[in-house]
C-alpha cells in the first residue's frame, strides 16, 4: 500500500465510491434505464449490503462496478471511484490489474462460475499467477492451500486436486470464495452468495465471511434478496427498488426504524420464525423498467403516497443529521411515525377430520442396480425415502421440512403415484393406491393434486391459461363447455386473477401470476389433498406472502388437506398445523407446528432453527453449526443417521442403535437417544458438531 | 413481449406472439421470398412457362440469353426458361414429400423413445441407428434401378431413411421436455400416454423438429437432383434440373448458360430452405427464445 493510499484511508475516504450512477441498456425497442441516481460507499473493513427483489438492478450495479456490463449497457452518468482510481475512465490495462486482484467478484452460482474441466486448485492458482507473480510453483501452491484452508475447506491439498463436481454446493461456494480471496483483494463483491444453499450451509458461509472480513480488512459489498442475511452480517444497508436506491443507512437504524414505506413493507412481508407474524403482502407489482412512472417509483404501491409523490424528482432526504441514514421519500417523517407493520397472526383452528392418507414404512430407492451388480454385492441403491410413516387427515396442512436431498420431494411424488414404491404401503381412503380399479384410480387422480416449485416449468408454455385451468374440469367434471368457462373465470377470481388473462400464455405472466394459475389448476379438480412442493421458494418475498395467504384461505374454504414440502421453516410455520422434519430419508421429529418450534428439540431441528438468519440485527440466539455435509444416501450412517453431524451425540449408542420415534407428549414425537431434559436445555452459544 | 403484443393487437384479433416473431424474422422472409416463386412456378408449370419445354426450335439452337428466349435455348433449341420452371418439379416433390414422410414416421418414434425411456428407448434407437447407416443416395439409386423412374418409391425410400434423423432430434428434445413439471402435473392428473405425448410434449418440441425438417428438405432436393444427374430421373425429353446439368456439362465451354440456369435454380432453392431453417431456429429454439424474453 502506497503512502498516498494510506493517507487517503486515514482521512476516511471510502474504498469504493459510487456516485449518482445511471445505467442504461439499449434494447431492440428502446432504452431501459436499469439504474438511476444510485450512490453508495464502501469503506475498508465494512460490509455493505444491497437488498432488493428480482429486477431491482442489484446485479447490474455489481457488474457496473467491475465494468462487466453487457455490450448494450453503459454507465450514462455519475462516477465510480475505487481507491482513487476512476473506474469509468480506466484503461483496459488498469482494469485488468484491478479486477480479480484488488476487486474480487464472487458470482452467484458456483456450479457455473467454476470451470468444470479444471481442478479446484488450478483455478485458485490461475488468479494468483496472473496477479501476484509468485516466485515459484511451490510458493503458488503454498498460497493455494492457505486460502483453501482459510475458507474452511477440509484437507486443502485433497480439495485442490478435485474437480468442482466432486464438491458439494457449500464447498463449491467456498472454493469460489477462495478464488476471490487468493489475491488479498481490498474489495470483495458477493453476488447472492448463499442463494441455493441450505440454511445450515448458509449459516456457516456467513460465519466464514464475518471471520474473513476481520482477517483481510477488506470492504465487502454483499448483494442479496434475503433481508435476514443482511441483518446478520452487514454494517450498512442499501435498499434498491426498480433501479433506485430508496433507503440507505446503518443496519440497526434501517431495520429497527425504517424510514421508507418500501423498506417497511419489505420487512412486514418477510416471514420470521416463531414470532407469530402475520406477513403482509405488498399490493401491486414492480414497475416495468421501460415505463418508469414520473415521481416516486414506489408511489403506486405505497399507502402514504399523495399527489405530490407522482411528479417531479424525489431526492434523498436525510433521516439522521449526518446523512448516515437517508430515505428517498417526501413523507419519511410521517412514515416513521406510523410505520407499516405486520399484524399478529391468529392461528385458524381447523377441525381435522378422518385420516385420508396413511403411509406406513414407505421406502423408495433409486438406482437399484442390475441383477449382476447385486449378485456381486458391490452396489448400494440411493435410499431416498427410507422407512417413513405419516398420516394426513382431512382439512389438515402437514409440513415436510428438510435440507435438499433429504428425500422430501421424492416422498411427495411417491404419494401421488409419480414414482413406483420400493416397499411399504400408501393407503388413500382406506385402500392401497397400487391396488385400485380403473374407476377408483381416476377418482384418486382427481382427489390428489400437486403444485410445483417452479411456476414457469409447471405450466405448458404452448397452452393458454384457459386451456390449462380447464383441463382438469374436462377430465374429471361433467360440466358443459359454457359451465366450464364460467368455472375457469371463477377459479381465477379465487386466486385473485382477472378474467382478462384467460387467453394469455404462461410466459406472458409474472412468476406470482404463474403460480396462481398453477394453484387454480390444482383446485379445478376439486381435490381433497394437494402436495405443494416448495410452492413459494422461487418467488420474491413480497409475492410469497400473498401466495401463502391465498393458500391458507383456500385451505380453510375448501377444507383441502395440504402436504407442504419446503426447506424453509418460516413458510411451513405460516401454513401448517403439523410438521414432520426429514433427514436422510427418515422422519426424525413430528408434531404440532408450535411444538416443533419449542423444546424439547431434536438436535437437528434445533440446528435448523438456529441457522435461519433473523431480521433482528441484535439477535443473539444459540448459534449451532453443523459440521460437514449430509452423508451419502447410498451409504447412510449406522444407528441414528444424524450421529455424524450431531452436536449433542452421546456416544456409541448413537452409532449402533436407531432411536425410535418416541412420543414426548401431545403427539410430538422425536427420534433421539437424548432424554427430554437434554433436548430442552439451552446449549452454550457457538456449538459446532463433533 | 410488451411491444409484440401492441403490434399484434392492431386488428382486434390477438395473434400468438410466435406468429409475429415468424413474420418479422428477416431470415425467414428472405428465404420465403426466394423459395415461394420457385415452388409456385413449378406448380403452375405450363401455365407460366412461355414455351412448351419439350418443343424444339431448330432454327434457334444455342441462342444466347436475351432476345426472343429470355434465358436462351439449348442444343436442341428448347426454351431454357420453360425447362428451368418445370425442371424443379421432381426435385421439389422429392424434397417435400420425403421430408413429410420422415416427419410422420420419425416424430412419433422420437416422442415415444424420449418419454418412455429405458428399454423401449434403447431398442427403438438402435433400430434407428441401423437405418441411418444406409447411404441415402445409394438407396435411391438401387430403388430407381429396380423400379425405374418411379418417384413415389424414391420418396418412400428417402422418407424412411430420414425418419431416424428426425426421430433422434425429437427424442433429445423430448428427453428434456418430459422432465418438465407440467408433464409431471399431467401424469398426476392421470392423463393417457397419447395425450401427454401429443398434447403436452409435442407442441414444445416443434422448434428443433421443424428446424431439422427444413434442413432435410434441402438435402432431399439435392439427392433428387443428384439422381437425375445420374440419369435416373423422369428421363428425356422431360425437363429436370439434374439432367439439364448433366447435359450442359458437354457444352460447358461453348454455352455456359446451359449449366448456369439450372444450377442457379438449384442453388437458390437449397439455400432458401437452409436460410428458412436458420430463421426458424432463431424463432423456435427455446434457448434463443428465452433470451429474447
Amino acid at each position: 500500500m502506497s503512502l498516498e493510499q494510506q493517507n487517503r484511508r486515514a482521512e476516511g475516504d471510502p474504498l469504493l465510491s459510487v456516485d449518482s450512477v445511471d445505467v442504461t441498456f439499449e434494447v431492440a425497442d428502446g432504452t431501459i434505464r436499469a439504474l438511476r441516481d444510485v450512490s453508495l460507499d464502501v469503506r475498508s473493513g465494512e460490509t455493505v449490503g444491497i437488498a432488493g427483489e428480482s429486477g431491482s438492478g442489484k446485479s447490474t450495479l455489481a457488474l457496473a462496478i467491475v465494468r462487466y456490463l453487457d455490450a448494450n449497457g453503459r454507465v450514462d452518468a455519475g462516477s465510480i471511484t475505487f481507491d482513487g482510481t476512476d473506474l469509468l475512465s480506466a484503461s483496459r490495462g488498469q482494469l485488468r490489474s484491478i479486477r480479480g486482484n484488488r476487486i474480487a467478484h464472487v458470482a452467484q452460482n458456483p456450479a457455473t462460475a467454476l470451470n468444470p474441466s479444471m481442478r479446484v486448485g488450478a483455478q485458485v492458482r490461475e488468479a494468483i499467477e496472473l496477479h501476484q507473480d509468485p516466485e515459484s510453483t511451490a510458493a503458488a501452491d503454498e498460497r493455494v492451500y492457505e486460502v483453501l484452508d482459510q475458507v474452511n475447506l477440509p484437507d486443502p491439498e485433497g480439495i485442490a486436486r478435485r474437480y468442482p463436481h466432486e464438491l458439494s454446493g457449500g464447498q463449491q461456494q467456498r472454493a469460489l470464495l477462495a478464488v476471490g480471496l487468493s489475491c488479498n483483494p481490498d474489495l470483495l463483491i458477493l453476488d447472492e452468495p448463499t442463494t441455493g444453499l441450505d440454511v445450515t450451509t448458509q449459516a456457516k458461509f456467513l460465519d466464514l465471511v464475518e471471520d474473513l472480513k476481520a482477517e483481510y480488512d477488506a470492504g465487502i459489498l454483499l448483494i442479496t434478496h434475503n433481508l435476514g442475511v443482511i441483518a446478520q452480517i452487514a454494517d450498512r444497508v442499501n435498499i434498491l427498488y426498480a433501479g433506485e436506491m430508496l433507503e440507505t443507512g446503518p443496519v440497526e437504524d434501517v431495520f429497527t426504524e425504517p424510514a421508507n414505506p418500501y423498506t417497511q413493507a419489505l420487512l412486514a412481508t418477510t416471514p420470521e420464525i416463531a414470532t407469530n407474524k402475520d406477513v403482509k403482502p405488498i399490493p401491486g407489482r414492480i414497475p416495468e423498467l421501460d415505463r418508469i412512472p414520473d415521481g416516486c417509483i414506489f408511489a403506486d404501491r405505497c399507502a402514504f403516497a399523495t399527489e405530490e409523490c407522482r411528479s417531479g424528482d424525489v431526492g434523498m432526504a436525510a433521516v439522521a443529521e449526518d446523512r448516515a441514514h437517508e430515505s428517498r421519500c417526501l413523507h419519511w417523517e410521517e412514515v416513521v411515525a406510523n410505520p407499516v407493520v405486520a399484524g399478529e397472526r391468529e392461528r385458524v383452528e381447523r377441525t381435522r377430520g378422518e385420516a385420508i392418507m396413511t403411509v406406513s414404512d414407505l421406502r423408495k430407492y433409486y438406482d437399484e442396480g442390475t441383477f449382476v451388480q447385486n449378485l456381486l454385492g458391490d452396489h448400494e441403491p440411493v435410499r431416498a425415502v427410507d422407512g417413513v410413516s405419516l398420516t394426513i387427515h382431512e382439512s389438515e396442512a402437514v409440513g415436510l421440512v428438510g435440507e435438499s436431498g433429504c428425500g422430501k420431494s421424492t416422498l411427495g411424488r411417491t404419494l401421488l403415484k409419480l414414482h413406483a414404491v420400493t416397499d411399504g404401503r400408501i393407503e388413500y381412503d382406506g385402500r392401497d393406491i397400487h391396488d385400485l380399479s380403473k374407476q377408483e384410480l381416476n377418482e384418486f387422480h382427481s382427489e390428489c393434486q400437486i403444485i410445483f416449485q417452479d411456476p414457469e416449468a409447471s405450466l405448458n408454455p404452448s397452452k393458454t391459461v384457459r386451456a390449462i385451468v380447464e383441463r382438469p374440469l374436462k377430465l374429471f367434471g361433467d360440466r358443459g363447455p359454457e359451465a366450464r368457462d364460467d368455472r375457469v373465470v371463477e377459479l381465477l377470481d379465487q386466486v385473485n386473477l382477472g378474467a382478462d388473462i384467460v387467453d394469455k400464455r404462461p410466459q406472458e405472466l409474472s412468476g406470482g401470476q404463474q403460480q396462481r394459475v398453477g394453484i387454480a389448476r390444482a383446485f379445478a379438480a376439486d381435490p381433497s389433498l394437494i402436495v405443494l412442493d416448495e410452492p413459494v421458494s422461487s418467488l420474491d418475498v413480497s409475492v410469497q406472502a400473498s401466495i401463502l395467504n391465498l393458500l391458507e384461505d383456500l385451505c380453510t374454504e375448501y377444507g383441502t388437506s395440504y402436504l407442504l414440502i419446503s426447506h424453509d421453516l418460516s413458510v411451513i410455520e405460516a401454513l401448517c398445523d403439523r410438521v414432520a422434519v426429514m433427514y436422510l430419508g427418515e422422519i426424525i421429529e413430528t408434531g404440532a407446528t408450535d411444538r416443533i418450534f419449542d423444546p424439547p428439540y431434536h438436535p437437528y431441528t434445533r440446528a435448523l432453527l438456529s441457522s435461519i438468519p433473523s431480521l433482528d440485527p441484535h439477535d443473539d440466539r444459540d448459534r449451532i453449526r453443523l459440521d460437514g455435509d449430509v452423508p451419502d444416501a447410498r451409504d447412510p450412517p449406522t444407528g441414528c443417521s444424524f450421529h455424524t453431524r450431531c452436536p449433542q451425540k452421546i456416544g456409541e449408542v448413537c452409532e449402533t442403535e436407531d432411536p425410535p420415534l418416541d412420543d414426548v407428549g401431545d403427539g410430538h414425537a422425536v427420534s433421539c437417544h437424548l432424554d427430554e431434559a437434554e433436548m430442552s436445555d439451552p446449549l452454550d452459544a457457538d456449538i459446532t458438531g463433533s | 413481449m410488451a411491444t409484440e403484443d401492441a403490434t399484434a393487437e392492431t386488428d382486434g384479433e390477438r395473434l400468438p406472439p410466435i406468429v409475429t416473431a415468424l413474420a418479422t424474422n428477416r431470415r425467414i422472409l428472405v428465404g420465403l421470398a426466394l423459395l415461394v416463386p420457385v415452388v409456385v412456378a413449378a406448380i403452375l408449370g405450363e401455365a407460366v412457362a412461355p414455351y412448351d419445354p419439350t418443343e424444339t426450335h431448330v432454327a434457334q439452337r444455342y441462342a444466347g440469353p436475351g432476345g426472343q428466349f429470355i434465358l436462351g435455348t439449348d442444343h436442341l433449341g428448347r426454351d431454357l426458361l420453360s425447362r428451368v420452371i418445370l425442371g424443379g418439379r421432381t426435385s421439389l416433390l422429392l424434397g417435400f414429400g420425403a421430408t413429410a414422410l420422415g416427419l410422420t414416421l420419425g416424430v412419433p418414434i422420437g416422442l415415444l423413445a424420449g418419454y418412455v425411456k429405458g428399454r423401449t428407448d434403447e431398442v427403438l434407437m438402435r433400430v434407428m441407428d441401423i437405418i441411418i447407416s444406409v447411404p441415402t443416395l445409394l438407396l435411391g439409386l438401387l430403388i430407381l434401378v429396380a423400379l425405374p423412374s418411379n418417384i413415389v418409391n424414391v420418396i418412400l425410400a428417402i422418407g424412411v431413411v430420414y425418419a431416424p434423423r428426425i426421430a433422434r432430434v425429437t427424442r433429445s428434445a423430448t428427453l428434456s421436455v418430459s422432465e418438465q413439471e407440467y408433464v409431471l402435473a399431467a401424469r398426476a392428473r392421470g392423463e393417457s400416454n397419447s395425450y401427454i405425448l401429443f398434447r403436452e410434449i409435442l407442441p414444445n418440441v416443434t422448434g428443433p423438429v421443424v428446424v431439422e425438417g427444413s434442413v432435410r428438405v434441402g438435402y432431399a432436393i439435392m439427392i433428387g437432383t443428384a439422381l437425375s444427374f445420374l440419369g435416373l430421373g423422369s428421363g428425356p425429353p422431360n425437363p429436370d434440373w439434374g439432367f439439364m446439368i448433366a447435359t450442359a456439362r458437354e457444352h460447358i465451354y461453348q454455352t455456359p448458360w446451359f449449366l448456369i440456369w439450372p444450377s442457379l435454380a438449384l442453388l437458390v432453392t437449397v439455400m432458401a430452405t437452409n436460410v428458412i431453417g436458420d430463421g426458424l431456429r432463431d424463432v423456435l429454439d427455446p434457448r434463443v427464445t428465452g433470451e429474447r424474453q
